[in-house]
């Protein structure tokens, strides 16, 4: 909302006080002023001159050359480049030594061989938005009216001499979408009482209803309907008062018909329609509901299809306006109107909400009605319109107003206690002090056995409980009188579940294990929604997507982790290591939403360990990845319950991929990226790992406790085997661990062998076996005869013990 | 044989304190004082000698075998420390070279304002909650007082997956699935998470982003509390000489609605770009829970009062940190992570 000081100063003594100073205070007391406006500024020397002569210029086709009288002694000569300039015209001069919007400086200069003392103006050139601009000066200058005096100051003609406040405004505050909303705002704040506009007019004999019927269908959505006449209009130019505050507001001019409406839309904040008596054509209004398929061409020439709930103007035969959004482009005044309907009505703002949105249609009506008009204001405003048009175009109001009224107008009454505001906000307002705010506001209350009874004003529809009362006083007090405390309640500690403590775990060692930390989206595209997903699901989709790309609800991290590495290994990062804990989305769950699953995904691409000038430097591969999948899980106290198995999955390594099992459950996979995706990706080997993170934190460890430090030494025996070579190692070390019992304190692989040194087909492993008893020292005994065991049930698993 | 032994003598000494290594030294133990060396030969041929010189004799030798022994571990211990001394300055390294990399990686700078703000409330005695990213459209807006038609849904055009599923707007929603969960027990909590909005991917817009809420409900719990925990978090989160100030606002899920600017902690209040010549910056919304929520949430508004507040940790990150795009969140480009792996203060 554009607010003219000017303009407000009609309604409130704004006083003394500086534009930046009530800006300030409008917005600590409750609504953001966004910007200071003082449309003078940068403007100097501006003057209004009389076009006496206006010849083409001798040397170029597209200029003329201007004797204007500045009030001067002598004309000046004006070169002007406009095709609208004519001798006799009224204009705006910016004289040497003017200054214009953006810095421009105006100097005396010769245009092609002839002098020029200065430019007449355009619009635009003075600062004006080219959308406000009336449409016949849209392209060449401004002409003033004869009245202007030349030499006299221009800005002021042109309502420059002005600032205007943009009001940033929040939905519940539609009251101020209004200059006399925000005239009580300011009264409020400034504790000035408001001046109502004049809405006295003459009226004919007449009485409207004898040229106009009106019937209301729906009267749910329409409860209120006021139509006046007006006759013998003279439609034309309004005056510039009237331009320009129109287009200080953002509005352009049209005629003063329109202009009126406009104006008294947003001096009350009620919408107005102006319908051309004679198009109407029946003399009749009737409100009803669309029908099906029926069409209407609105006031911006587009032909609008309508639904049947869609609630229409019509002349008792076919639509003329869709109620609260916009007029038919077959009512519209014209230049020929001579006689005038003026619509003053209140919509249902959940009907006229609807029907703009789903017409994608929105107008300075719809965004009103659709927040609520103050009912109260209603038919006021029609009559100040009958006046301005009476005042500015030589109308004749006709008798009364054709009416149709079932709204109810009752106020809300608010009963609430001093106490109860003091206790909200832990302060200590005196009772007068709040009813002193209270008469700011021009809220009429009583106060009765220490309460206050309040008739909150209709045209503040957003005041309807105690606690709006609490926020209007104290917005009014002012915040800063809050003192600062802290809740006095029995203390609750805070802190984090195990599922948050243990995530946090998670990440600090994915990170000390040297990986950074990617969020990436959650919306992807359908073609990579399941891609390397862990389980597969429905996929959840978007009704409205923006773009394909972001239409679909990810099931694995792992696509835009692998973006993510292909974006930074493009930005010349030798390797890269980025992990990321987020939920992927399979619908579709219990009660309608998609079951969500936090995961936990990394993906290494290039070198990974060691140190380059010491030649160690090594490239990522499976085991880099798997030994940190094996540290997280050992940090979260699942070690023993983990285990792996050769896994597959599309896009991943058929030979280097394996399932993660948590308790003989799958909760993971770990692989190198499949050569073929590699390259698509541009991408060196890369290894990726995806864990159901949830699945793994919900897991409930062994409460951590002290076990005795061995007191006995230990004894190693080392044992290489010769097998087959698809034998897996951990077939081998299951053998050792079930053969062993408990004297087994530890198993490890201590080297792998393929060379050829070995027959062909086969391979060698050889294991370290630690055994321990915690009751005394082993003797070589013990020792030989356990250890003989294993060797026979490696034996039996097809492996031959090496020499 | 006594002149023969003292022959001996000068000729082991003169080899001991002509030797240069320990392995020569070793050599000439060996020859001189080894089993089949010249004083044990005198040794074994004492046997011959008379009786009375026996002693003498046996003295003697055993004398310039001591003698022999001492000086030759006297050299012993010299040339040892000189080549261990060698050794050592064999083994010297460039200490300049760089160290093998002890790679760590580092927190997102989201998680790290995120945590930051969570560890702050928590030793208030709040609560983490979390709740889904796709929504119901009754936890999302009409529990949070923004029944269907409400204007103020407008505030925030959102991602439905069907009439009644959306990506959620704000992490409000967790809010009334606590109270639901609560059953009407006073709480405090801090509720972090991602959240969705139609917005076309800017330098200001994201359509994905983070939000964190606090939300307190108790009896008689004040706006003055709330101004009072806002005051300590801004003070903690942006330097102890911030201040605030409180603006009235709108929220539909709270009454009064509140925005809490801190002063400038790049001007200290003077006007500069950050606060963009104010002195003022916006951080957060806030306000005392409406009657409606709390009603919704199964709490009694007679009985109990709450208080509310949200903020965005993409916008503290960029104001504390000066970035300048908020795509750099999403990016996930290395360089721009990396930068946030240090400890402060």
């Amino acid at each position: 909302m554009k607010v003219s000081l000017n303009w407000l100063n009609d309604y409130v003594d704004i006083g003394e006080v500086s534009p930046a100073e009530l800006a300030e205070k409008i917005t600590r007391s409750g609504i953001e002023v966004d910007a200071v406006d003082d449309r003078s500024e940068g403007l100097k020397n501006i003057v209004v001159g009389y076009v006496l002569e206006c010849s083409k210029h001798p040397q170029a086709d597209k200029l003329n050359v201007c004797r204007v009288d500045v009030g001067e002694e002598a004309p000046v000569q004006i070169i002007c480049g406009a095709p609208n300039v004519a001798a006799g015209q009224h204009v705006v001069v910016a004289r040497p030594g003017a200054r214009l919007p953006g810095g421009i400086k105006i100097k005396k200069a010769k245009l092609r061989g002839e002098e020029s003392h200065g430019m007449i103006c355009s619009l635009q050139e003075l600062g004006f938005d080219g959308k406000v601009v009336p449409k016949a000066y849209a392209d060449g200058i401004y002409v003033l009216p004869e009245s202007a005096e030349p030499g006299s100051d221009a800005l002021a003609i042109l309502g420059l001499d002005d600032t205007v406040l943009e009001l940033d405004l929040t939905p519940n505050r539609a009251d101020a979408l209004s200059m006399l909303g925000v005239a009580y705002e300011a009264g409020a704040i400034l504790s000035q009482e408001v001046k109502l506009p004049d809405t006295s007019h003459g009226e004919t004999g007449d009485p409207a209803s004898g040229m106009l019927n009106l019937r209301i269908d729906a009267p749910e959505a329409n409860p209120l309907y006021g139509a006046k006449v007006v006759r013998n209009v003279k439609v034309g130019e309004s005056p510039d008062w009237l331009k320009a505050r129109l287009m200080a507001a953002g509005v352009r001019p049209l005629n003063n018909i329109v202009d009126v409406t406009n104006y008294v839309l947003i001096e009350y904040g009620q919408p107005l329609h102006a319908f051309d008596y004679d198009r109407l054509g029946t003399g009749e209004i009737v409100v009803r509901h669309a029908g099906e398929g029926e069409t209407i061409v609105t006031l911006d020439g587009a032909e609008r299809k309508l639904q049947p709930h869609h609630l229409l103007i019509t002349n008792g035969r076919e639509p003329v306006a869709i109620a609260g959004v916009m007029g038919g482009a077959n009512s519209e005044v014209h230049d020929g109107t001579t006689s005038v309907v003026i619509e003053a009505a209140w919509f249902d703002p959940a009907s006229v909400r609807r029907t703009s949105r789903e017409l994608g249609l929105r107008s300075d009506a719809s965004t009103r009605f659709e927040k609520g008009v103050d009912p109260n204001r209603v038919l006021a405003a029609g009559e100040r319109a009958a006046a301005l048009m009476e005042e500015l175009a030589g109308g004749e109001v006709m008798a009364g107003t054709v009416l149709f009224d079932e709204l109810d107008k009752e106020p809300v009454r608010v009963t609430v206690s001093p106490d109860f505001i003091n206790e909200r906000l832990g302060m200590k307002i005196p009772f007068e002090d709040m009813e002193k705010i209270l008469g700011r506001l021009q809220f009429p209350y009583e106060a009765v056995n220490g309460l206050f009874v309040i008739d909150a004003p209709t045209r503040r529809g957003d005041i309807a409980i105690p606690e709006d009362i609490v926020e209007e006083i104290a917005r009014l007090y002012g915040y800063d009188e809050i003192p600062k405390t802290l809740p006095v309640a029995e203390s609750i500690p805070g802190g984090l579940n195990p599922y948050q403590a243990k995530r946090r775990v998670v990440r600090r060692f994915l990170e000390g294990a040297g990986l950074y930390q990617a969020i990436t989206y959650s919306l992807t595209s359908e073609k990579e929604a399941q891609k390397f997903a862990l389980d597969t699901a429905p996929v959840t989709k978007l009704l409205m997507p923006m773009s394909e790309e972001r239409s679909t609800l990810r099931q694995s991290l792992l696509p835009h982790l692998l973006e993510a590495a292909t974006y930074n290994t493009a930005r010349q990062a030798g390797s890269v290591a980025l992990y990321e804990t987020g939920s992927v989305f399979l619908a579709e769950g219990a009660d309608g939403l998609p079951v969500e699953v936090e995961h936990a995904a990394a993906v290494i691409t290039g070198d990974w360990s060691g140190s380059e000038w010491q030649g160690s430097k090594r490239p990522v591969d499976f085991y880099a990845v798997k030994g940190i999948v094996e540290g997280m899980l050992d940090l979260l106290g699942l070690t023993g319950r983990l285990s792996f198995r050769k896994g597959e999955m599309a896009g991943l390594h058929p030979g280097r991929t394996a399932d993660v099992l948590l308790d003989g459950e799958r909760v993971g996979i770990i692989g190198q990226l499949h050569p073929s995706e590699q390259k698509a990706r541009d991408l060196k080997d890369t290894v990726v790992m995806e864990l159901n993170l949830e699945e793994v934190l919900r897991k409930e460890n062994e409460p951590l406790l002290y076990r005795p430090v061995p007191k006995f030494p230990s004894v190693s025996r080392d044992v290489a085997l010769v097998v087959t070579k698809p034998t897996e190692s951990g077939t081998l070390e299951s053998a050792i661990r079930s053969s062993a019992g408990n004297l087994l304190k530890e198993v490890r692989v201590f080297d792998v062998y393929e060379g050829d040194k070995m027959e062909e087909g086969m391979k060698s492993i050889a294991f370290s076996l630690t055994y321990q008893d915690p009751e005394h020292t082993l003797t070589d005994e013990e020792v030989t005869e356990v250890h003989h065991r294993v060797i026979e049930a490696l034996e039996a698993e097809g492996a031959k013990v090496r020499s | 044989m006594e002149q023969q032994l003292n022959q001996l003598k000068e000729e082991a000494l003169g080899a001991i304190r002509s030797a240069d290594s320990v392995r020569s030294l070793n050599d000439i133990r060996v020859k001189y004082l080894g089993k089949k060396g010249p004083i044990t030969d005198l040794l074994k041929g004492m046997g011959k000698l008379p009786a009375e010189e026996r002693p003498k004799m046996g003295a003697l030798v055993n004398e310039v075998r001591g003698k022999v022994t001492e000086v030759l571990e006297a050299r012993m211990a010299v040339l040892e420390e000189e080549a261990v001394s060698r050794k050592l300055e064999a083994e010297a390294i460039d200490v300049t070279l760089p160290g093998t990399p002890a790679g760590t990686g580092n927190h997102h700078p989201l998680t790290r304002i995120v945590e930051e703000i969570e560890d702050f409330f928590i030793s208030m005695g709040y609560e983490v909650a979390e709740g889904p990213e796709v929504e119901k459209d009754y936890y999302n807006f009409e529990a949070l007082n923004l029944p269907k038609g409400h204007p103020a849904r407008d505030m925030q055009d959102s991602f439905y997956i069907t009439e009644d599923v959306l990506l959620r707007t704000h992490t409000s929603p967790v809010q009334a699935r606590t109270m639901e969960a609560k059953e009407g027990q006073p709480f405090r909590i801090i509720c972090p998470g991602k959240v969705y909005r139609r917005d076309n991917d800017d330098a200001t817009h994201s359509h994905q982003f983070t939000q964190i809420e606090g939300l307190v409900v108790g009896e008689n719990i004040r706006m003055s509390d709330l101004k009072g925990t806002l005051d300590r978090f801004a003070k903690k989160m942006f330097g102890e000489e911030r201040e605030i100030r409180l603006r009235p606002s709108y929220f539909p899920f709270t009454e009064p609605s509140v925005e809490m600017d801190i002063s400038c902690f790049k001007c200290g209040g003077e006007g500069c770009n950050v606060c963009k010549g104010t002195g003022w910056i916006e951080i957060l919304g806030a306000g005392m829970v409406h009657p409606n929520v709390l009603r919704m949430g199964g709490y009694d508004p007679d009985v109990m009062s709450g208080f509310a507040f949200g903020m965005g940790p993409e916008r503290i990150a960029m104001l504390k940190y000066g970035i300048d795009d908020i795509r750099h969140f999403y990016t996930d480009d290395v360089r721009f992570i990396a930068q946030f792996h240090r400890a402060e203060g």
